[in-house]
């Protein structure tokens, strides 16, 4: 094994494991606070990737050259589309449920996951789709065969993750809208009764995760170029099981979970067999639900009556 | 009861609700309908499509709303939203003998049918079958039992690659397969369910979605023994040595020769059919005899409240394991029907979308109810092939309809039915 090449995964890693970090706010937030897996919360972000590059094409049809203004603008269309599609799901699908049987949200979350795939493949078309190119600088450290690249974008989508999971957490923690979001988690019941909006607070935890599933939508549409109506399926379990690696409901635990996640699995693809990767995320995703399900940094569910 | 619509009145309220649903619809709708990826470039060819949704959407909130303040409407949305209704019903022994003329008049129709009908209609109803079966397979697993498998397809896979690489590499038949394959996707199940099924509901789903991709992704990337995406051929089903092709192929005598007279190409799909009959028949007596033995009275309560069960001794992780054991033997039972009817099986048969399908049946059947499983596997399967013009739909609506039972009837539309005791008492006593 080659220096060079397993500091080219580490990075390669990191980038993957950011994204499903992202992505997995939006389960663990969910999860922590009305205790369902968004089923179509893979789909939401699958939706984000299509209008990123609706945006992109629309904004390069008004003339915007500028790169960085350009992504700027996509980035806050997206964040804003994708979050009513949030909003929207949990009011149509999930709200009414609130007080249904134990397994009803969840089916209904897969029913909602097939509406969204099969209309967004009605709409645009089953085939794949793609954007231009518009971050291709390189960095590169070494020389001859021996070296380690870095692309913009990968700086980028790295840096953009922290500073959006910093800002989240500040968000959380600091804010009065956080106090809220963390009393309705903790006890819903209690919280409605000291006079916090719960149902409110939930509509805001789906638009938050859908707002960070945006962001991931920009982000990997740049990075790969090419997506279809499908890639919301893979990379939601994916998200998920970096959400549960971490311990769901937690915050920093997404971030962890997506890290370890997208490193193990770029160093499974590049050392291992290709192959079998997905087969290698399946596996871990199973294995700790079996044996860790509180994950790392989670706490663990014990069943009252 | 949490309401989508508003229930007090007052016009601005409403107009402001209007346009609110309108805006959301549009901000919706206008970009993924309206605006068509082209390449890299766009079109704005669906756009009145999008306003139009969006429109009909904001205009259905309004009628709805006008509707459900009027004095008859909130009355039917009460009746039609009242979910306060008791899981099972009791029923009247009365309605007995009526129910045993109805089935034996269905019965003798669709073993009639086939001799009638066309060689298409009759794959069709192969297919359809083979969905009830898994249907109630699937019922058993989450209708009785109340856990949610999303990777029941994995066991449908299991059943149907027994049958194929039993032929390929031990040379099994139809019949020495069928039960290799119960028993093999009933000791998978076991397998998987033994740690499985101690954790909680949610959990369970999302490992099982993640067991039935896995043993996808083995089937697609483990090219040398399983052909990978190419898939392997199977052995079609044989009788006592009869065989329904045109040569014999695994060593007996074709059907033709054996009877004398024509080749008849149809035999095989009508025996196929019949076959399928009799195995949904076993499997509706043997699930409707477990309902009422101990250990389906015990599927049913663990499902209500698992804590109280507990607390009253029952062994939950056996009688969850006893569930789901089975209902994935019966799924690999489907599995070899499929893949002795196709001739051939690859895994692009069994990704998840087949178990959200399955869920489907079982979902909109009613979870639990056996005739609502059956009823909704034939609707799924003859609605779209009747309704070939909206084949693009079937996936909208099917996920549609799952959100809108959840919503309406989430413990199914056909409740569950016992015959009530204190009636067979007292026929007894009189």
């Amino acid at each position: 094994m080659d220096w060079y090449i397993l500091i080219q995964q580490l990075i390669n890693g990191l980038t993957l494991g950011s994204v499903y970090g992202l992505i997995a706010v939006g389960y663990t937030m969910v999860y922590g606070i009305i205790g369902m897996i968004n089923f179509a919360h893979g789909d939401v972000y699958m939706v984000s990737a299509y209008l990123t590059a609706i945006s992109i094409a629309v904004f390069t049809f008004f003339g915007i050259s500028s790169i960085p203004f350009l992504l700027l603008c996509t980035v806050i269309i997206t964040i804003a589309i994708t979050s009513v599609y949030g909003w929207a799901i949990e009011r149509v699908a999930y709200r009414p449920l609130r007080d249904s049987t134990r397994l009803a949200p969840l089916i209904s979350a897969i029913g909602m996951s097939l509406v969204l795939q099969n209309y967004v493949q009605l709409a645009q078309g089953a085939r794949n789709q793609g954007v231009p190119t518009l971050i291709d600088q390189v960095f590169r450290i070494g020389d001859g065969d021996a070296f380690v690249q870095i692309t913009y974008l990968q700086i980028i989508i790295i840096s953009v993750s922290v500073v959006s999971m910093i800002l989240l957490t500040f968000l959380i923690h600091k804010s009065d809208l956080g106090r809220r979001c963390r009393a309705t988690q903790q006890d819903r019941i209690m919280a409605g009764i000291l006079g916090v909006n719960t149902d409110r607070i939930i509509s805001i935890t789906f638009v938050i995760g859908s707002a960070m599933a945006a962001i991931a939508g920009v982000l990997v549409t740049l990075y790969y170029g090419s997506f279809d109506f499908y890639v919301g399926f893979i990379t939601g379990i994916k998200a998920f099981t970096a959400a549960v690696l971490g311990g769901i409901g937690s915050l920093p635990g997404a971030m962890l979970g997506g890290i370890i996640l997208g490193l193990s699995e770029s160093l499974f693809s590049s050392f291992v067999n290709t192959d079998y990767k997905d087969v290698f995320a399946f596996s871990l995703l199973v294995l700790i639900l079996i044996f860790k399900p509180e994950g790392i940094l989670g706490t663990p569910e014990t069943e009252k009556v | 009861m949490t309401s989508i619509l508003p229930t007090n009145l007052s016009i601005r309220h409403l107009l402001l609700e209007t346009l609110t649903a309108f805006a959301v619809a549009a901000v919706i709708f206008c970009p993924i309908v309206g605006i068509h990826l082209n390449g890299y470039d766009f079109d704005l060819g669906h756009l009145k499509l999008a306003l139009g949704l969006a429109l009909g959407i904001a205009i259905t909130r309004l009628v709805l709303a006008l509707f459900l303040n009027t004095g008859v409407g909130a009355r039917l949305a009460q009746h039609i939203m009242d979910r306060r209704q008791a899981p099972v019903a009791v029923a009247p022994t009365t309605r007995r003998l009526w129910a045993h003329v109805f089935v034996v008049l269905v019965l003798i129709g669709a073993v009639a049918f086939p001799f009638m009908a066309k060689k298409y209609f009759i794959t069709v109803l192969i297919l359809a079958l083979i969905y009830v079966l898994l249907g109630l397979g699937l019922n058993i697993v989450v209708g009785l039992a109340g856990l949610l498998d999303l990777g029941f397809v994995a066991f449908y896979a299991i059943g149907a690659y027994t049958l194929a690489l039993g032929h390929q590499y031990l040379g099994w038949g139809f019949w020495q397969s069928l039960p290799a394959a119960a028993a093999l996707a009933a000791l998978f199940g076991c397998i998987l369910g033994f740690p499985v099924l101690r954790m909680h509901g949610d959990y369970l789903a999302i490992t099982t979605l993640g067991f039935g991709e896995i043993i996808r992704l083995v089937l697609t990337n483990w090219v040398d023994f399983t052909g990978g995406p190419n898939g392997v051929s199977a052995p079609k089903p044989t009788l006592f040595g009869i065989e329904f092709t045109r040569r014999a192929r695994y060593g007996g005598t074709p059907f033709h020769e054996y009877f004398g007279g024509e080749y008849n190409s149809e035999a095989l799909y009508i025996f196929t059919y019949l076959l399928l009959l009799i195995t949904v028949c076993i499997v509706v007596y043997i699930n409707h005899r477990l309902k009422r033995m101990p250990v389906g009275r015990a599927w049913e309560a663990l499902r209500e409240d698992e804590i109280a069960c507990r607390s009253l001794g029952l062994n939950h992780v056996l009688v969850k394991l006893s569930a789901f054991t089975l209902g994935a033997g019966i799924g690999g039972v489907a599995g070899v029907f499929f893949a002795g009817y196709q001739g051939f099986v690859n895994p692009t048969s069994f990704t998840f979308f087949e178990s959200a399908l399955i869920l489907a049946v079982v979902v909109l059947g009613g979870l639990g109810s056996t005739r609502g499983v059956i009823i909704a596997a034939l609707a799924l399967t003859i609605l779209p092939e009747a309704l070939r013009q909206f084949a693009d739909f079937r996936v909208l609506a099917f996920g549609g309809a799952m959100v809108f039972m959840m919503i309406w009837r989430p413990r199914g539309i056909i409740r569950p039915v016992r015959p009530s005791f204190s009636t067979i008492e007292a026929n007894h006593a009189g």
